[in-house]
């Protein structure tokens, strides 16, 4: 195979602090050589000059609704509107039809992925049998099968019973229990978040305490069992300051919080549109202020997409009828770009680590990191095109964005995965 | 007055918005007196009311209200949401689209219903109640009820009882009260307030008897019996016997104070029979200004003219 040569680029690595004009070298899967003016005639050359290269950005948490809806996403298209956004690795919840609950499924995924022969998809298995609350799942099978962490993502783990003995069965394999912290009975079928704004609109809310009760209650369950807890995005101010609190004593958390969180708050509600309808709500100014001050003392590791596509006709209802979730592997980016480097002026070494390998550490793979001999998964994007998200240029099979049509700034111009080109576009 | 296409709720309205309703519908008033209380003013337009929620007093009043203006009114209603049935909004607003109809009188279960019909039709589209965000005619019909009663709104105090939270007609009322510079409150179970709604500039009470003699104003809402379940209040007993509009605690009244209600009326429950039917109680003018206030809605909106 063709060595492939990364000339000129500002090479940011988060875990070994470089940023600086460097070219890279890739022969075979592995990155082969870091250095300043790399010289090598039969290397395949991809300029990027003015753009940044950093390790490719892991997504802990997307629906990729496969098993179970191929016409609003399959793993392939999953993959690919992925690593258009710059992700070379994707964690995908089970929340499928049927549920990842066992190892054909897994099977499948990874059949599935290995077609599509794209980016990196991991499975989340799911906790309790069917993601009814009620059995855990085989987890042993389910680990060796290739899992990377379990959660019943979409729904809560609302016995506490149930969700303390998942947490200790799953240190027998030392893999993370990916809690999606809202509390149902306090969330009730709130469309939004309960605060003034519902207020004016006449929305049913969903409460800020639904969220901070499951978060306050999964941390003491932490501590209690010893075992490793993820929290899944998190919005609301006081979730922050519970798993700041819960750090600092040393419990075993880490969280994410995803891109609409601290880009929009309660007020975009205003336009009854319901691809603003997403679960958690979108909160308040005060909550995604809190958001940005979570990313930015390192209270929240991650940055997570929770990609979540839903066919146009579902969406194309009343508020109260459409379901929870927008896309966003594609927009990530952009959004990390406008609000936090040129709004909030984060650092990008800061930024991409919670991109990184602050993922990669929670997966516990060897990945997110540029140097000698490290796993050649690259991401190339140009900080300051910008471009305009359509219909025709998603990759997603589904389109329920609030971004459509709209002017982003950031682009994904190539990816690497595996020492392979699986994305490229000229300017 | 150059209107928005649409009347989808109060709270976006200026002062002087409502008060050209509000003066139409007075003259409105007038030709409802007349022996025969019909003009010509909508003649050859098509008004459609479209009720996803049973209700059978507002879709009288405006099928009345566009009558007396000789309008053609066509009236539909299902009382589920059209999801149910297989048929989305969106289809039925293209339908009602391809069938050219001049206007759309909406109620719908969901709040924001009738805005998204509206960003779809070029029909103007007139809320009649979405959800538990507004209900804009009825307040419209509320403001002009208590105009004929003071002489303005300035010094004027309203109470309102009830489930706050869930109510389209409390929120639509509190926006154009507070527009028109009224003072508001609210008295409640603080189960039926909703969060941030101090932020609206309106005192909130939770003890009826010790404030009701302080307003001009008392607007009792329909509780909906269905909530208990929801656990917002533990017994329609209870509820009445705490906020219930009795006559003794109608004698704490102001003297000329009045008694509101947007009915339909839940007797012996939010308000006794007889608090209903006494000389304090002016629900049976609000049914009457609902049909001058509707045609003066349903004038403008639809492109009248005065002949």
């Amino acid at each position: 195979m063709k060595a492939i040569l990364i000339k000129g680029g500002r090479v940011i690595d988060p875990k070994t602090e470089v940023d600086d004009i460097l070219d890279i070298l890739i022969t075979g899967n592995k990155i082969s050589k870091i250095d300043k003016e790399i010289r090598k005639n039969d290397a395949q050359k991809i300029n990027a000059k003015g753009k940044i290269v950093c390790p490719g950005f892991i997504d802990l948490h997307c629906h990729l609704r496969d098993p179970g809806r191929p016409d609003e996403e399959t793993i392939e298209s999953g993959s690919e509107s992925a690593i258009a956004g710059g992700f070379t690795t994707i964690c995908c919840m089970p929340n499928t039809e049927p549920a990842i609950d066992n190892e054909g499924i897994v099977n499948y995924i990874y059949k599935e992925a290995a077609r599509a022969n794209l980016c990196r998809v991991f499975p989340i298995g799911a906790i309790t049998k069917n993601r009814e609350g009620k059995e855990i799942t085989e987890f042993g099978e389910l680990v060796n099968a290739g899992v990377r962490g379990f959660s019943d993502d979409g729904d809560v783990v609302a016995d506490g019973n149930v969700f303390r003995h998942a947490l200790e069965y799953s240190k027998t394999f030392d893999v993370p229990i990916f809690e999606h912290p809202i509390d149902k009975y306090l969330a009730q079928d709130g469309l939004m978040n309960e605060g003034f704004v519902s207020t004016r609109l006449g929305m049913t809310g969903s409460p800020v305490i639904a969220e901070e009760v499951i978060v306050a209650r999964d941390l003491l369950l932490a501590k209690f069992t010893g075992a490793r807890l993820h929290l899944c995005h998190i919005s609301t101010k006081g979730a922050v300051e519970l798993i700041r609190e819960a750090k600092k004593k040393g419990v075993k958390v880490t969280c994410e919080t995803c891109p609409h969180y601290f880009f929009f708050n309660d007020e975009v509600l205003e336009s009854f549109g319901t691809s603003y309808k997403v679960n958690p709500p979108i909160r308040s100014e005060q909550d995604r202020q809190a958001i940005i001050k979570g990313l930015r003392d390192n209270t929240i590791d991650c940055i997570a997409t929770d990609h979540a596509p839903h066919c146009q006709a579902e969406k194309e209802l009343e508020f109260a009828n459409a379901p929870f979730g927008m896309i966003g592997f594609e927009t990530a980016l952009s959004l990390i770009i406008k609000e936090l480097v040129n709004k909030e002026k984060f650092d990008w070494i800061k930024i991409l680590e919670k991109l990184t390998v602050n993922p990669a550490k929670i997966l516990k793979e060897k990945l997110g990191v540029i140097k000698q001999g490290a796993v050649a998964d690259l991401t190339i994007f140009d900080p300051k095109k910008k471009w305009k998200f359509t219909s025709n240029t998603i990759k997603s099979k589904s389109k329920n964005t609030p971004f459509l049509n709209k002017e982003l700034i950031g682009k994904t111009i190539g990816v690497i995965v595996d020492g392979e080109i699986k994305y490229y576009t000229e300017d | 007055m150059n209107p928005k296409k649409d009347l989808l709720g109060i709270e976006k309205l200026t002062g002087k918005e409502i008060n050209q309703y509000l003066s139409l519908a007075n003259r409105f008033v007038k030709v409802l007196e007349r022996p025969i209380p019909i003009v010509p003013s909508l003649r050859g337009k098509t008004i459609l009311t479209l009720f996803f929620e049973p209700s059978t007093r507002t879709q009288i009043s405006f099928s009345v209200a566009a009558k007396r203006l000789s309008a053609d009114i066509i009236n539909f209603s299902r009382a589920t949401s059209s999801v149910s049935k297989g048929e989305t909004l969106l289809d039925t607003a293209k339908n009602i689209e391809a069938m050219k109809v001049d206007g759309v009188i909406v109620r719908h279960s969901a709040s924001g219903a009738a805005k998204f019909l509206a960003d779809q039709l070029d029909a103007f589209i007139i809320n009649a109640g979405d959800g538990s965000h507004e209900h804009p005619t009825q307040a419209l019909l509320d403001l002009m009820t208590m105009r004929q009663n003071f002489d303005n709104f300035k010094n004027l105090k309203v109470l309102i009882i009830g489930d706050i939270a869930h109510s389209r007609v409390a929120r639509s009322n509190i926006f154009g009260l507070k527009t028109l510079g009224a003072q508001v409150a609210i008295c409640a179970p603080p189960t039926m307030i909703p969060l941030g709604i101090d932020k609206l500039g309106v005192d909130v009470f939770y003890n009826l008897d010790d404030v009701i003699g302080d307003f001009d104003v008392v607007m009792a809402l329909r509780i909906q019996i269905e909530r208990q379940g929801a656990g917002l209040f533990p017994s329609i007993r209870e509820y009445r016997t705490l906020y219930g509009l009795t006559n003794e605690r109608v004698h704490k009244m102001k003297p000329k104070s009045i008694i509101m209600h947007p009915g339909p009326t839940n007797r012996g429950v939010e308000i006794d029979p007889d608090v209903a039917d006494s000389d304090k109680s002016v629900i049976l003018d609000q049914v009457k200004n609902g049909v001058a206030v509707r045609m003066a809605i349903l004038f403008i909106h639809a492109g009248g003219r005065i002949e």
